[in-house]
């Protein structure tokens, strides 16, 4: 189950091949995140043989829809609770992002687990979402952002023309120390 | 080193980098300290989007606004507050617009600004050279 950069939500629904015996067996669905169909179908299958006797080669999708945000124009805290396996063990976590869809918040989780626990993708498990009211916000460093009249300067700044120079192009070297102060 | 521009719900910002290059927003909302929510509908222009901070450069400009105002409300503050007249007077903007009216002349065109250049810089260097004397 590998991720590539922006995740998505689809509803998966899938169940056993029809048999003779059984003409119509139950149907099941997941929620889940996954930057494409076929890795969404991929985990459907992962979870649902957990929970029922069923796999892909005896199993068949029914349907796979992309979720789509209808609100993606204001900013939103969502709480997100995962399991995921660490070199040493299995842990579960509560975390929170800011963002304009759930989409985003869960493409930050995934970005924030690789960069903060060396977590790969394939070791984590989303067990539950939640758009949070700003008095539900628990975490700090969220908690900074959701309150009503917060302003903050953008010190040091690299000037955008400095950035993404190429290397040993004219721009590479200069007696004249950048200026990285700006009102 | 006092900061006069901070990053706040109202801020009047210019995007410098990606679709929206060169095109005035405002800052509607906060996503966190790496980004925000701006809105180009005031300025004509750059849709609603999440921004990174390196991407926009803050102006002396703010309006009054609430948090995550839609369009119709930043028209109507962009107008009470002067902003578009205001931003259209300050010599960023000037510069601005100089510098895209430079990029568009032809050949011709650019051939009479350094015709004037020569004649504005010769006319500098007469007056200098009295006071001289």
């Amino acid at each position: 189950m590998t991720v590539a950069g922006v995740m998505k939500q689809f509803q998966v629904v899938g169940r056993k091949a029809p048999t003779e015996e059984v003409a119509n067996p139950e149907a099941f669905r997941i929620v889940l995140f996954a930057p494409n169909a076929v890795i969404a179908k991929s985990k459907f299958w992962y979870f649902m043989h957990q929970f029922r006797k069923m796999k892909k080669s005896t199993g068949e999708i029914l349907d796979v829809v992309e979720i789509v945000e209808k609100n993606t124009s204001q900013v939103k805290n969502y709480g997100i609770w995962i399991r995921y396996d660490s070199r040493s063990g299995t842990h579960n976590m509560y975390r929170e992002y800011r963002d304009v869809a759930l989409t985003g918040a869960v493409t930050q989780l995934y970005d924030e687990m690789a960069g903060r626990h060396r977590t790969r993708p394939r070791s984590i498990q989303i067990i539950r979402t939640a758009a949070l009211k700003t008095e539900d916000v628990k975490r700090v460093d969220m908690l900074q952002y959701t309150s009503k009249d917060q302003k903050f300067p953008l010190p040091h700044r690299v000037h955008q023309a400095k950035r993404g120079a190429k290397a040993l192009s004219d721009r590479t070297f200069t007696t004249v120390r950048p200026t990285t102060f700006f009102k | 080193m006092v900061f006069e521009r901070y990053v706040e719900v109202g801020r009047v910002a210019l995007v410098n980098y990606g679709d929206s290059k060169g095109e005035l927003v405002t800052i509607v909302d906060v996503v966190d300290g790496n980004k925000c929510l701006v809105d180009g509908a005031a300025a004509g222009g750059a849709p609603r989007q999440v921004i990174s901070y390196s991407r926009i450069n803050l102006t002396d400009l703010k309006v009054a606004l609430g948090r995550g105002a839609k369009g119709k409300a930043q028209k109507a503050a962009w107008k009470a507050a002067g902003t578009q007249a205001a931003w259209d007077s300050s010599s960023w903007a000037k510069r601005l617009a100089n510098k895209k009216t430079r990029a568009g002349l032809n050949d011709f065109s650019k051939f009479k600004v350094m015709c004037a250049k020569k004649s504005k810089s010769a006319a500098v260097a007469k007056k200098l050279k009295s006071y001289k004397k």
